[in-house]
């Protein structure tokens, strides 16, 4: 089922959580809501689950009216951040929840649920775990049982609000991977919250970014992070260094005038590079920024050189191997040249195709 | 905690002990020895004496009467205190402040002072008492107004055991109910009540023997008609100002018995209720992720 969100608003007294959003989720599709706290995601969410009401626009279910529709009638599976499994129900219960709660003539017979629970506790392979408690599983235990149980009322949409929020790293990871299979078997949306820029763009099939009630970006997991639309996209996904500069036309030029104490000013324009887009010269060249190296760090299979540049300090990655082959060390006078800028003045992308660093120092 | 440890963090064994000795003393002389006394003084002239006080009418009417008025007071607290703490526990509104101030006025306000608004409310020459007369309704110095002020004594009990209790699990469970298609009855049922039982009985046992060991209140409300408006509270003092020392320390005894059976009942419940919370915050086991 596809789900569409039109012109959503809501405030909680003078806070807008949701500032006219709108977004398309067709079927099939694994989309995760990515942001800070405080952004609105989890809200938006929790209005698509119909547990929260819209001040204003329209949800659609299938090209359907939702908008009003209970959340009981929803059809939606939704996976909470703490599990919420009743505690005092055994797994096995837990899941046959939703199955239990049908009106008398649509509930399933007793050999029919427990052949469905059996099923379902297989396919998270959690079925050895029946008879016990939510209290004697692990966290991840817990959260695959919440998977299974929201599984079970075969929902048409699954919405999971910062699913592997509470559990720690290896596990994540794993369920992560879990997650992902599940979805490609079961041919249904699934929305997922998440903070973590990693876990997004791991998962999704799109990637929402949303900051303070509006939505910043959609796209692919590789658009997001290499053609951000927004400098809060480039901060939020990511490291990334930012020159002020001036432009000229289609061409920005980086500040050099270097010759006072304060850190350079531009026109109030903005040039985003990923420390991983910056080369690191020997000598000087065209296009390269002259900079002094403050510190060398080697973080897991990069290396990490932070330099400075009028007063303004930028962190380049390399590789292993290219630092080697450079041999920096600190204090050391070195020309950085980027690879692949974006240039925003305030919030508005320019199209700026060159980067131009006039021609070495 | 190690030895070396206490040395630091402890006064010395004198102070302890010292302490610990007052604070006994201190509960043995003015909770367990009236306790005692009542007792003792029931049954100073022996069993039958006893018995006989116990089984005289009209004290056997004020048991019953103590008993009816708990028995029709329960559910109506049961009632409130849920739909009060479901309210300040699952919703923001506005005026939830003002809510939670006036749960709590039945424990600010004297017990006497309580007794004294009724009457001026239903009284005979209270607000609504000519309406009253007219239809020919009794409610002071009559059942109908002693329950009514026994229901504003024991209102807050169960209402303030639960918010915390509700407030503190959360409505992602409700919530998960919902979403997987239960109505409001089965979250009710299968969901909510299952997770606060103990809670809401726990409240039950405070408001009972608040309900049934209230004077003040009730006293103002009843008119003191022997056989007819007197709870197990009033015929004790009646007897006692009439010198029938063991008929009101036999009373009083029924009163004490009830009061400790609350006591054991109340802890029981507190013992499983805490199991309960430690079963949930128990250590997760470790990690078993296979896939």
């Amino acid at each position: 089922m596809s789900i569409e969100i039109r012109n959503i608003t809501k405030r909680f007294g003078n806070f807008v959580a949701l500032d006219n959003v709108s977004l398309d989720i067709p079927t099939g599709e694994l989309v995760a809501l990515l942001g800070p706290s405080g952004c609105g995601k989890t809200t938006l969410l929790r209005i698509i689950a119909g547990m929260e009401s819209a001040d204003d626009g329209q949800i659609l279910f299938s090209g359907e009216e939702a908008t009003h529709v209970h959340t009981r009638e929803r059809k939606v599976g939704f996976v909470f951040q703490h599990y919420a499994l009743f505690r005092h129900m055994s797994v096995f219960e837990n899941v046959a929840f939703g199955l239990r709660v049908k009106p008398r003539d649509e509930r399933p017979s007793e050999a029919q649920i427990r052949k469905r629970v059996t099923d379902l506790l297989k396919l998270v392979q959690l079925d050895w775990l029946a008879e016990r408690y939510p209290s004697q599983l692990s966290g991840g235990q817990r959260q695959r049982i919440a998977l299974a149980r929201a599984l079970a009322v075969e929902p048409k949409v699954l919405l999971l609000d910062e699913p592997f929020g509470a559990l720690d790293t290896q596990v994540r990871k794993e369920l992560r991977r879990w997650l992902r299979r599940l979805h490609d078997e079961m041919h249904i949306a699934s929305v997922f919250v998440t903070h973590d820029q990693e876990e997004a763009l791991e998962v999704a099939d799109r990637v929402v970014v949303m900051n303070k009630g509006h939505v910043e970006q959609v796209g692919t997991p590789d658009e997001v992070y290499t053609m951000p639309a927004s400098p809060f996209v480039y901060r939020f996904l990511g490291n990334v260094n930012v020159f002020h500069n001036r432009v000229h036309g289609g061409w920005a030029e980086v500040d050099r005038s270097g010759k006072s104490e304060e850190p350079a000013q531009g026109d109030g324009t903005q040039a985003f590079v990923r420390p991983h887009d910056i080369e690191i010269l020997r000598e000087s060249a065209d296009n390269a920024l002259s900079a002094r190296v403050l510190h060398v760090q080697a973080i897991g299979p990069l290396v990490r050189v932070e330099v400075e540049h009028q007063h303004e300090i930028f962190e380049v990655e390399l590789t292993r191997e290219r630092h080697t082959e450079l041999g920096i060390a600190s204090g050391d006078t070195v020309w950085l040249r980027p690879r692949n800028v974006r240039v925003f003045q305030g919030n508005a992308l320019l199209d700026s195709r060159t980067f131009d660093l006039g021609g070495g120092i | 905690m190690s030895r070396l440890h206490s040395h630091v963090n402890t006064e010395s064994r004198g102070v302890r002990y010292t302490l610990i000795a007052l604070a006994l003393g201190f509960m043995f002389l003015f909770l367990a020895l009236p306790l005692l006394a009542v007792f003792a003084e029931a049954l100073r002239q022996g069993l039958g004496p006893y018995w006989a006080a116990l089984g005289d009418s009209d004290t056997q009417h004020a048991i019953l009467l103590t008993v009816l008025i708990a028995v029709i007071v329960l559910p109506f607290n049961i009632l409130f205190g849920l739909a009060a703490a479901w309210l300040v526990a699952r919703f923001e509104f506005r005026g939830k402040n003002l809510l939670l101030t006036f749960i709590d006025l039945p424990f600010a306000v004297s017990p006497v002072v309580a007794g004294l608004l009724f009457i001026l409310i239903f009284g005979r020459n209270g607000w609504l008492g000519p309406w009253l007369q007219a239809h020919d309704i009794k409610i002071i110095f009559a059942l109908p107004g002693m329950i009514i002020a026994t229901l504003f004594i024991t209102f807050p009990y169960i209402a303030r055991e639960l918010i915390p209790l509700m407030q503190s699990q959360g409505k992602d469970e409700e919530e998960a109910a919902v979403s997987l298609g239960a109505n409001g009855l089965q979250m009710f049922w299968r969901v909510t009540l299952p997770n606060i039982k103990w809670g809401l009985l726990y409240g039950v046992i405070l408001a009972n023997a608040r309900a049934m060991g209230e004077f003040g209140a009730v006293s103002v409300v009843s008119g003191h008609i022997r056989g007819e408006t007197n709870t197990l509270p009033l015929h004790v003092e009646i007897l006692y100002n009439e010198y029938n020392s063991v008929g009101a320390f036999a009373s009083a005894s029924v009163l004490a018995l009830l009061a400790l059976v609350t006591l054991i009942a109340k802890t029981i419940v507190e013992w499983r209720m805490n199991r309960e919370t430690a079963m949930l915050d128990a250590a997760l086991p470790p990690e078993r992720v296979e896939s």
